[in-house]
């Protein structure tokens, strides 16, 4: 089986086939049946569930591939609510003609990161389309996790007081986009910070306590999540501009066509907020997971203007940080 | 940033007269603010944004200029520079004819566009090139790059512009100019020291926050010296003569014109137009495209803004129903239009 074809989404020998050879070998665990729902133990406590689609262009990015994206969205986004993720679901739209040590090797990329997180993934459904009816690949997922902390972190749980962190630094997975598509005639070492982050989080409610925020910078980047919270929470938040770890590969993409890092995408990055007596526990904390080794606090929520963010810019003047408008850059996740 | 303190700190602390300083560069409007130089201005320093950003001076009949060739000529790519796009025509934007099925391009570069000529040669490619002294000569590589290989299927829609012009017009308006930067680069020194001479002042800057910080603590500085002046403040890249071998190219392949400028109406000799010989890449020759009058909303004040004449805040339209998710004037759309500018970064609500 060199490429995909529509007889392999028709249901019949070849869909058979097609499972067997990709995504049984990748995804095997105890829960992956091959009858027509996956039956789980249910955890004690609240459940969050999660749901995201991925049509990222190109599908193989430096640092990862549309699979590993796949589960790290997943996984992140139950993450963000304090829950340990525990089950995931993946469906395939697949382009007739793609090629089938592709996919084996996206899903095997997604194996690989589901078991870095400590989930599996115990449901999917495949379908092939005619050429042109969509591009390449796209994965739909679910994921399903137990809640750890009780009030879980919510976007409307900023205070005056509290402390914004940022578990690295910022942009890398919208520069190394950019610079996959080859538009610009840009190399660059810069790669995506895509990333499972379940541990990381863990540890930080286990050594710094509850959180009050916890998202994910992906579409949008940093800025956009702050000015969420700030919305949501009815809060000012002030950002330090010197103190956002920004890599050098990232400033020189964003130096050479004009954007701002706190607007590109990341796929690994969360954005923290907690009750300022606590940011330095929860800066060691992070610190000692492999993703957030440069994470840094970046800011505080203060009295002010509800919903406005704010920068103290590195020279000591002021502006606003304003959500992006428009469409920085198309299919990044 | 190491100068940048205590160049930040004796700005705030300047105790000498008013002063009215003029920026002509989009990029000085939007890095001003970016940067948070803007905000650290003392309350008797008025920085006022000029007819810098080549997007926001273009009026709305060049707009519809472009939208009667996309009509004309349904099988042509037309490729543009991104905010253009969102300009609005009298009627209609490129981006709305895009949605109407015409085959609109962003291109970062003119040389891009010349790509799309050579990867579909059955189609004609147009350039909508806008832009000031820093970009027309990349216009002009392009158009001698597809003399050189041959590709017939390539022309401009011309509305290029200069800025020389516009300081003489723009006296009454400020007590000295920011000089934009890049523009510099390419006319060099000599036009700000002949402008000193009829009395304009001003000083060249780079578009980091200390080199802005710098070029204002100069223009103080001088102002207090009460004689004209030139100053560069960006030697790095500024020199006394300027890039002639690119002003050369551009005088191979165009030569002067009047021009309308948003806000400032007609300033003769202030346009670049394809010269004649050159008639076979000029689009309005090649596809007969009429001199459209254009005609912009009479509530947006935009024209007075690019003049320096009303803040952004002034207009009725800002904030309201013009902001930079659904732009009325151009100076919202450009990313380096002063609206836009105030819009994202909060204005002067810090000064106050």
């Amino acid at each position: 089986m060199e490429r995909i074809t529509l007889a392999h989404g028709s249901g019949g020998e070849q869909t058979r086939e097609l499972i067997e050879s990709v995504f049984f070998p990748a995804f095997e665990n105890p829960s992956l049946t091959r009858d027509d729902a996956a039956l789980l133990a249910a955890p004690a406590g609240r459940l969050a569930l999660t749901t995201d689609s991925f049509v990222v262009s190109p599908p193989f990015f430096p640092g990862g591939d549309i699979g590993k994206l796949s589960v790290c969205g997943t996984v992140n986004d139950l993450s963000c609510r304090a829950a340990r993720p525990l089950y995931l679901t993946a469906s395939f739209v697949i382009e007739e003609g793609f090629e089938a040590e592709k996919l084996k090797k996206i899903a095997r990329s997604m194996a690989a990161a589901a078991a870095e997180a400590g989930a599996a993934i115990v449901a999917g459904d495949t379908k092939v389309v005619r050429k042109g009816q969509c591009d390449g690949l796209y994965i739909t997922t679910a994921g399903v996790g137990a809640l750890r902390q009780e009030p879980a972190p919510g976007g409307d749980r900023a205070r005056e007081g509290d402390a914004v962190l940022v578990t690295g630094d910022i942009g890398r997975h919208g520069a190394a986009i950019l610079v996959a598509r080859g538009e610009f005639g840009l190399s660059s070492s810069v790669t995506s910070d895509c990333a499972p982050l379940w541990n990381m989080v863990e540890g930080l409610l286990r050594e710094a306590g509850p959180v009050s925020c916890l998202r994910d910078a992906t579409r949008g980047g940093l800025a956009t999540v702050l000015c969420e919270l700030a919305e949501a929470s009815g809060a000012e938040i002030e950002l330090d501009e010197k103190a956002l770890p920004v890599c050098d590969a990232v400033r020189g993409v964003c130096g050479l066509l004009g954007l701002e890092p706190l607007y590109l995408a990341c796929e690994g990055r969360l954005a923290v907020i907690l009750p300022g007596n606590r940011a330095e526990a929860a800066l060691a904390a992070l610190r000692k997971s492999p993703f957030g080794r440069d994470a840094a606090i970046v800011g505080r929520v203060r009295a002010g203007v509800p919903g406005r963010v704010t920068v103290r810019t590195a020279i000591g003047g002021r502006r606003l940080l304003a959500p992006p408008a428009g469409e920085l850059l198309p299919r990044i996740c | 940033m190491d100068a940048a303190e205590p160049l930040a700190l004796s700005l705030r602390r300047y105790a000498g007269p008013p002063a009215r300083i003029m920026e002509v560069c989009g990029t000085h409007t939007a890095e001003g603010f970016r940067t948070g130089v803007r905000s650290l201005l003392p309350p008797q320093v008025k920085l006022i944004a000029g007819p810098g950003c080549p997007v926001c001076v273009t009026p709305a009949g060049f707009i519809d200029t472009a939208v009667f060739l996309a009509k004309k000529r349904p099988d042509a790519v037309l490729c543009s520079f991104g905010d253009l796009v969102r300009v609005p025509g009298s009627e209609k934007s490129l981006a709305a004819v895009r949605a109407e099925g015409a085959d609109v391009r962003v291109v970062y570069s003119p040389l891009d566009a010349l790509a799309a000529a050579r990867e579909n040669p059955g189609r004609e490619v147009v350039f909508l090139s806008v832009g000031f002294e820093t970009t027309v000569p990349a216009s002009c590589l392009a158009l001698r790059a597809a003399k050189r290989e041959g590709i017939r299927n390539f022309s401009l829609l011309c509305s290029n512009r200069t800025m020389d012009r516009v300081y003489g017009r723009l006296r009454g308006a400020a007590d000295a100019f920011l000089y934009p930067g890049h523009v510099s680069v390419m006319t060099g020194m000599a036009l700000y020291r002949r402008l000193a001479e009829q009395g304009v002042s001003g000083a060249v800057a780079g578009f980091g926050a200390q080199e802005m910080l710098l070029a204002l603590t100069v223009l103080l500085q001088k102002l207090g010296e009460g004689k004209p002046f030139a100053v560069n403040c960006y030697p790095r890249v500024v020199t006394e003569e300027g890039n002639e071998a690119a002003r050369r190219l551009v005088r191979d392949w165009m030569e002067p014109c009047d021009a309308v400028w948003r806000g400032l109406g007609e300033l003769p000799g202030s346009g670049l137009r394809l010269r004649r010989e050159w008639e076979a890449y000029d689009a309005r020759a090649k596809f007969a495209l009429p001199e459209l009058p254009g005609r912009e909303n009479p509530v947006c004040r935009c024209g007075e803004v690019l003049r320096g004449a009303c803040e952004p805040t002034d207009c009725p339209l800002f904030g309201k129903s013009c902001a930079p998710q659904h732009p009325v004037g151009a100076c919202m759309v450009s990313a380096e239009g002063s609206c836009s500018a105030y819009y994202r970064f909060g204005g002067t609500v810090w000064n106050e």
